[in-house]
Formats: structure tokens, sequence, C-alpha cells
């Protein structure tokens, strides 16, 4: 079962890139998925992001509790943590729930409504018109909403550190720039725009292979949402062990 | 002219079509009817390409659809027009770009013509007007109205209409029975309607074709249809009270 789920997954993804439409048909729709996918995600994403780190920099002091270790060292875990893990992963696995439901949702609604059947028949490879925009989208928006979780993450681990008394602001700026590893930044946005292709595809597999009525499209949708889930988590693994 | 040919369809062990046979001439409404699942949508979608048959042809024009390839199959769906059940209008678009669609994805008319044109099939169908309205915000009635309009877009040589008066009421039903007819004439389309209204049947259906258990069991026309001495089509038919009475 899981075998041919995974076959069946590699053929969709092979329907992507086969009899496409001229490329002037797929701007306009890219266009109009980056403002679904990204422009309206930046709220919450601006809002778990920046907690995430506020509560980061709050629990690192904590643990902190010998008196030999420099306080700077909040600003450089609030740092490390947010650009190697929280900032992509904690981002994707929100954009999993939020971007990935409605792929799924919205594909699967068309095809149960007969939409999908009406590409076909007027010639057009519904699943590289409706679904290949929305990985391409998806594959330039999650590294800019990753690249902007970082930046609020580090910020709110700032703002909550000093309005907390945890750390001075010019210890936390000391400690943002102690022993930097240059590589974290592009490591971050390489595992964004892996993650957004498992969000996108694997959701839209879901939401273009659902058969029957509303409760099907709602169960698509919440299988979507934690198959990749899982996805992103396993290629979060993989990606570390292969790149650091 | 559309013939299929000795069409076969199973799904898992439950086979939906056994050997179906039949041709439709141009400028003529033909229908198949039949009982829910007897196959009639299964057949449309055989005819159309959503559907691959396990054994049989169907041919536009003497042109084995089925067995040409992607291209040649592109050239034959150009000349289709395809009224789904529920429409299946695009939920993003206005009626207007629903009508323009196929115009924008196959033909090189600039925004102006494709725009004109669309608007002459919205004017055909009465929608002058309704271009800017969505899906949603229109009823079932012109929805399939948008529907046959973006089906007949392209001037089709072959429409194809699943249950146009699913969900509708009767009135609603006759006009758009009415339209089809009128365009099948109007275009000399070769028309093929799915239904099992049986106003339908008898204001419009030039040939009928009547399916049970996925077989194919009486062919003919609205005139003749009345006198059969098929059980299975007398059932069909006769299947409410008023008719009942009527035939006594």
């Amino acid at each position: 079962m899981l075998m041919s789920h995974i076959g069946k997954y590699f053929i969709f993804l092979g329907t992507l890139f086969t009899n496409r439409e001229k490329a002037g048909v797929y701007y306009r729709l890219v266009m109009d998925e980056c403002i679904s996918i990204g422009i309206r995600s930046i709220f919450i994403v601006s809002i778990v992001s920046t907690f995430i780190g506020a509560v980061t920099c709050v629990q690192t002091a904590y643990n902190l509790v010998s008196p030999l270790v420099p306080l700077y060292i909040i600003s450089v875990i609030v740092r490390d943590s947010t650009i190697l893990e929280l900032a992509p992963t904690i981002t994707s696995i929100v954009l999993a729930g939020k971007v990935g439901s409605n792929i799924a949702g919205q594909l699967g609604t068309m095809r149960i409504t007969e939409q999908i059947d009406a590409l076909e028949v007027i010639g057009i490879n519904s699943s590289s018109y409706l679904v290949l925009p929305k990985v391409i989208a998806a594959m330039l928006m999650f590294p800019l909403l990753v690249i902007l979780a970082g930046f609020l993450s580090i910020w709110g681990g700032y703002i909550a550190g000093t309005l907390a008394d945890i750390i001075t602001p010019q210890d936390y700026i000391f400690g943002l720039r102690s022993g930097f590893n240059t590589f974290s930044v592009p490591f971050a946005i390489i595992k964004s725009v892996v993650f957004a292709f498992l969000i996108a595809t694997i959701s839209a597999y879901q939401g273009y292979n659902a058969r029957g009525g509303a409760l099907e499209v709602g169960n698509a949708s919440t299988t979507a949402v934690t198959n990749s889930c899982i996805a992103v988590l396993a290629a979060d693994f993989l990606l570390a062990q292969l790149l650091l | 002219m559309l013939e299929i040919k000795n069409i076969s369809k199973t799904f898992g062990d439950r086979q939906v079509l056994y050997d179906i046979s039949g041709s439709f001439r141009p400028g003529q409404t033909s229908l198949i009817i039949g009982g829910s699942g007897t196959g009639k949508s299964v057949l449309l979608k055989c005819m159309i390409g959503l559907v691959k048959p396990d054994s049989g042809e169907v041919l536009y024009d003497g042109r084995n659809f089925l067995a040409d390839n992607e291209e040649e199959q592109k050239v034959i769906r150009r000349e289709m027009g395809v009224l789904f059940q529920g429409s299946a209008l695009f939920d993003s678009k206005t009626v207007l770009e629903n009508v323009r669609f196929p115009l924008d994805m196959l033909t090189d008319m600039s925004a102006g013509e494709k725009n004109e044109r669309a608007q002459v099939c919205l004017q055909r169908v009465g929608l002058e007007g309704a271009g800017d309205r969505m899906p949603s915000e229109i009823s079932g009635g012109m929805k399939k109205r948008v529907g046959i309009a973006r089906a007949i877009v392209l001037n089709p040589k072959y429409l194809f209409c699943d249950e146009p008066n699913s969900g509708l009421d009767p009135l609603t039903s006759i006009k758009i029975d009415q339209l089809i007819k009128e365009i099948t004439d109007e275009y000399q389309i070769t028309t093929i309607v799915i239904t099992h209204d049986m106003n339908s049947m008898l204001e419009i259906g030039e040939k009928i074709i009547f399916l049970y258990q996925g077989k194919k069991l009486w062919e003919g026309d609205s005139d003749s249809i009345v006198h059969s001495t098929i059980p299975e089509l007398n059932d069909f038919i006769y299947a409410n009270k008023l008719l009942r009475e009527m035939e006594k």
C-alpha cells in the first residue's frame, strides 16, 4: 500500500513536467500562487516566529544556571537554533498546515466538482497546469518566508530578553556576532526549498487524487498535512546528516 | 458522425458496460437514457476520453480517438464541447473568464477577439450582462447556461451533456433542453445527452439509446419509445404515477 502510493506519487511528479502548456500561461498562475502561498502566509509566519524566538530566549536563560557561562551565550543559542532549525523547520511545519491543506482542499474540490475533468477534455494536462505553478511558487516563497522568520525570531528573542531584563542589548548583539558559521544561512535556505517542494507536491498529490465527496476532500487535506509534516521532519534529518 | 463500437468497461471485478455500439448524426440530439448506475456517465466518459474502455472503438468522423496519439487526440478534443453534470465551472474565474478559458488556452486570438466571442456565446445562452459575476453568485440554471456557453465557444462539432437537467426545476429544465436542441440545429452539432428526464426524452429525443445494467436494450426515437414492448424500458418510462395513468 505504502509502496503503491510512493510509486503513484513519483508518476504524478512525472506528469507535472510532460505535455506542459506555453510558458506564458504559467507566469500569471505562478504570480497568483506566490500571493496565495507567500503574501498570505506572512502574518502567521511573523506571529509564530516572533514568539518562538522570544520563548527560546527566555527558556535558554532559564536553563543557564551557572554564573560561569556568559549571558551573550543566550543570543548565540537563539541565533543558531533559529537559523539552523526553528526558522526553516517550524515555519515549514506551520506552512504544511496552512498551505498544504489549502492545496489539497482546492485540488480535491476541483476533482469532485469535475473541474479537473473539464480541463482534461479540452486537452490540458491538468496536473501540470494546476500543480506546477503551486510547486514553483512554494519553492520561491518558502525561502523568503524562512528568511523573514529568522529575522523576526532573533528580534523576538531580543525584545523578550531585554524587556524581561534577562540580557542587555549589548550582550545580545555581541552574542549574535560571536562565532557565526556563515554556512548556516545557505543551509536554512536549502532546507526551505526542499521542504517547499515536499509540502506542495505531497499536498497536491493527495488533493488531485481525492475521490468521492466533501468527507474525502477533508480526509485528503488531513492526510496531506500529516504526510507533509512527516516528510519535512525526515528530510530535515537527512539534510542535516548530508550537509552539516 | 460519431460512432462507438463494442465498448466494454470493467472496474475491478464489476463490469459496467457490455459491448455497447451506436452511431450519432450531426444536427441530431441523441439521448442515452437509463436508471442510476447503469453506466451512462461511464459511457460518456469513454467517448470523451476521460475513461479508457477495456475494448471497443470511438470513431469521430472515422478517426479512432482511442488509438490516436496525444497530438491527434488534442485535435479531436478541440472539436468537442462538454457540459458536465455539475457544470464544472472554475470557481476562481468569473463567468466571462470561464467561457473564454478554452479560447485562452487553445487559440491565438487577440484579447479583444476572445472577449467578443465569449460575449457572443453568453448572449446565445441568454446571459448577456452576467460576465462579471462569479459562479458562486449565479443560480443552478444559469450555471448550466454558462457551461453550455463554454462548451460551444470553440464551435464544437460534438457536444456532450451529462445530465443537463439534474437539480433544476421542470421549467428551467425545459428551457435548457430547448437551448441544447436549438444550438444543435443551428450549428449542426452531433449532440449526445445523458439523461433520465422523461421531459427531455419526449421533447428533444431524436434518437434514444436505453441502457440497462450496462447493456444496450433498446434504440429508437421519442415517438417509438412510448410504444416499446420491453418491460425494463416500460418500467423506466412509466415509473411515475402520472405517466402510468396516461399509459392506461
